[in-house]
């Protein structure tokens, strides 16, 4: 688990004071550095991080207040993750309304970066079915905030970064299933314009679409990869689980082994995945949803020096080609590994003030951290998502500037009244200190 | 339908030894301290799937009023009881109990008296239905006495040798008496310790409570198990010697 105070891509390195909140009632810490919560530590930079200062742990706030299955209304403590949210409701017909690439990752977790999942373009981002929350401030205030009552707090708190205070509770609405089961269909994808009209023709089918792309791949190869689309299996079925096997990497591996090389042969394996051009399946949720969970602390893989994260969405109007030569770039780099992730998002107004998703198309992938030579790749990238309108994604930056930050941000300020004087994070301070 | 009771319920480790029990449809009876804190478990433990979940509050093990009070509510609870867990315990200021003898007698009453009062009348009843389990949280402190801890290392070590005592009057009355032995848990009773590579999570004793408690296994039972053999070297080292280490 990664419940010891670090972050998914192991850097920034930080040295700071964890303290275990360990029940909804327990005030916060009489402490005089700053603040901030901590959930799983998914997210991949220094968002939930805060260097020389305290980290409200948790995970022991990971108590059930009640279930409703008739409604599908779960309110619980802020510290549970989804995996043990999905562990209780699926056997009884429920399943999250959103979900991220991970179930390793805590309620208010999921709502401080607004996450979004592959049903985007559907169902919107996460906060959309939270219900309400309780927020604990610094002054000692606990607020219950709500579509109708202090919705200003709710729409501050949802994306927000933790930055406005401890959410000890949830009231979160699940959506209905009568299977565990998917039923996905994976097509093979030649090139972006391909991606884009799969992705214009699922829309109305498919409640689930994302693209893997060979991020290698240049010229007349660039945007390959595969098409994934699916539903929930309409077929009832048993809605209990087979355990399935999970692996773990048990340390930090050496930092020679992502090399490109290594890299290559993940992509081709990816790519090989497909021998047909279309192939229909019906699997359990997990491995469509959480493919990376099968193996525990994969993040290990990229050894001491660790990784980066680069997710951007762009607005698609026009720009089509902002997606064609980040991929251009990329590709020419050798830089990245096996994971680029390409997803159309939905036209849902934004549900917190500062949530990442908006109209466009969202790009992700990984890369190991070579020092300067990645930075300043970044540095080309963030431009190109500049130009084009777009953003990047907080949960997932170690490094972005400070003037990026405020270009990709419009309701700053608006939001910055909502923060606790007491709560900060290594982001908050490295993205507001003018560069 | 089983009943389970769960005495210093919010204690780290029985919340956590609790959440075994409740999916398997137990009657849960807990009984704590702190009334706000015994209904946030309940509401939990009645999500986790416990068929009902009846809180006896407020229970203070330092007042024997109290603790009073508690056997005879248990003593009224309908049906048979099958398993009873005793959580409740405080880890004393060593100091101060070596400058003010009432703070040690006080510890001893939360630490020991207590547990005497509750087992004598919980095991009588165990004895009349013909069956049940009584565990109960001791630690490997109590089996050799240290100067950092021998307050709290007496209390419990007279809580080994009561347990031990009932459990060979309980022998042949179908009635199990388990001493469960902690070494070093992460909860917030150590939370004011620097956390080595000997701490388990509270998580993991919980379940190796719930084990210990359900499977009928030893009646001795380290948490975990490596602690056996550390005690058995602890154990061996002559007195003489012992005496002068710093521990
Ligand atoms: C493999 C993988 C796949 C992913 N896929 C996606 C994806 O598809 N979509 C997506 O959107 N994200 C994705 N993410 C990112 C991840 O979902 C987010 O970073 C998420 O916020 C992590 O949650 P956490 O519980 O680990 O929180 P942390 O990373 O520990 O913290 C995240 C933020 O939440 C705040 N926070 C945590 N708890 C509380 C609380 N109780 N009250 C107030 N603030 C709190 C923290 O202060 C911090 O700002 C992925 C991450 C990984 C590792
Ligand atoms: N943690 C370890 O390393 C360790 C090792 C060996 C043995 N043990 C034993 O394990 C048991 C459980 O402890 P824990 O580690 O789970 O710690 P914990 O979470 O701090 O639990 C201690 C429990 O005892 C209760 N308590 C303390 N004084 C009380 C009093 N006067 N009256 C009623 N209840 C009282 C507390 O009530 P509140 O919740 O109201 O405070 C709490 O529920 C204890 O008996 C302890 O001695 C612990």
């Amino acid at each position: 688990m990664n419940g010891d105070g670090t972050s998914w891509g192991g850097l920034p390195a930080v040295s700071q004071t964890l303290y275990p909140v360990r029940n909804r009632t327990h005030p916060l810490p009489p402490v005089d550095t700053h603040m901030l919560p901590y959930g799983l530590g998914r997210s991949y930079g220094d968002s939930c991080l805060n260097h020389m200062g305290t980290l409200l742990t948790t995970d022991q706030l990971d108590r059930w207040i009640s279930f409703d299955p008739a409604s599908g209304v779960l309110h619980c403590e802020a510290g549970v993750s989804l995996a043990q949210i999905l562990e209780l409701v699926v056997p009884k017909g429920w399943f999250l309304p959103v979900t991220p690439g991970t179930r390793h990752v805590t309620l208010g977790g999921a709502i401080a970066n607004d996450v979004h999942g592959k049903n985007h373009h559907r169902a919107g981002t996460f906060g959309r079915y939270v219900r309400e929350i309780e927020l604990l401030r610094s002054d000692g205030s606990r607020t219950q905030c709500s579509r109708t009552r202090n919705a200003r707090w709710l729409r501050a708190t949802i994306g927000g970064l933790g930055l406005t205070g401890l959410i000890t509770t949830v009231k979160l609405q699940l959506r209905p299933i009568v299977s565990r089961n998917m039923e996905v269909e994976e097509i093979k994808m030649t090139g972006l314009k391909q991606f884009f009209d799969l992705a214009d023709a699922s829309d109305p089918t498919h409640e689930y679409t994302v693209a893997w792309v060979d991020c290698l791949a240049t010229g007349a190869q660039l945007g390959r990869g595969i098409f994934f689309r699916a539903n929930h299996s309409e077929t009832p079925s048993s809605l209990n689980s087979d355990r399935t096997r999970s692996f773990s990497v048990p340390m930090r591996a050496p930092n020679w082994l992502l090399n490109p090389i290594s890299i290559q042969g993940f992509n081709a394996l990816y790519r090989n995945k497909l021998r047909t051009d279309c192939h229909l399946a019906t699997q359990d949720y997990r491995p469509f949803f959480y493919p990376l969970d099968r193996v525990e602390n994969w993040n290990r893989l990229y050894g001491k020096r660790g990784f980066y994260q680069h997710q951007c969405v762009v607005p698609r109007d026009g720009h089509e080609g902002a997606i064609q030569e980040l991929l251009e770039r990329i590709g020419r780099s050798g830089q990245a590994s096996f994971l680029a992730v390409l997803k159309l998002f939905g036209d849902h107004p934004p549900e917190g003030l500062l949530s990442f998703p908006r109209p466009g198309v969202t790009l992700a992938l990984d890369f190991p951290n070579r020092g300067e030579s990645t930075l300043k790749l970044f540095r080309e990238l963030d431009d190109v998502v500049m130009q084009a309108g777009g953003a990047l994604y907080p949960a997932k930056d170690a490094r972005m500037s400070s003037d990026h930050f405020r270009q990709f941000t419009p309701a700053l300020d608006t939001f910055l009244p909502y923060v606790d004087p007491a709560f900060s994070s290594s982001f908050h301070r490295r993205v507001l200190t003018p560069s | 339908m089983r009943t389970t009771l769960l005495i210093g319920a919010t204690s780290a480790m029985a919340e956590q030894a609790a959440r075994h029990f409740a999916p398997e449809g137990d009657r849960l009876l807990l009984a704590a301290r702190d009334t706000e804190r015994a209904a946030q478990l309940a509401d939990d433990l009645r999500v986790r799937g416990a068929e009902s979940v009846t809180c006896f509050t407020t229970f203070d093990a330092s007042n024997s009023d109290s603790v009073q009070r508690l056997t005879k509510r248990i003593q009224e609870v309908e049906g048979t009881l099958d398993y009873v867990l005793i959580a409740h315990g405080h880890l004393p200021d060593q100091e101060e109990c070596e400058e003010k003898p009432w703070v040690a007698l006080r510890e001893l009453q939360i630490n020991f008296l207590s547990t005497v009062q509750l087992c004598t009348l919980i095991a009588n009843r165990l004895e009349k239905q013909g069956h049940g389990t009584l565990a109960v949280l001791s630690s490997v402190a109590g089996l050799r006495g240290r100067q950092s801890n021998y307050i709290y290392g007496s209390a419990k070590g007279g809580m080994n040798t009561f347990l031990q005592g009932l459990r060979n009057r309980m022998a042949f009355k179908g009635v199990r008496v388990v001493t469960l032995l902690p070494g070093f848990v992460d909860t917030p009773m150590t939370s004011g310790m620097e956390k080595g590579p000997l701490f388990i999570s509270a998580d993991k004793a919980g379940r190796l409570i719930h084990t210990a408690m359900t499977k009928k296994t030893s009646d001795i039972v380290y948490i975990p198990g490596f602690w056996r053999w550390i005690l058995l070297m602890i154990r061996m080292i002559p007195e003489p010697i012992f005496k002068r280490l710093r521990l």
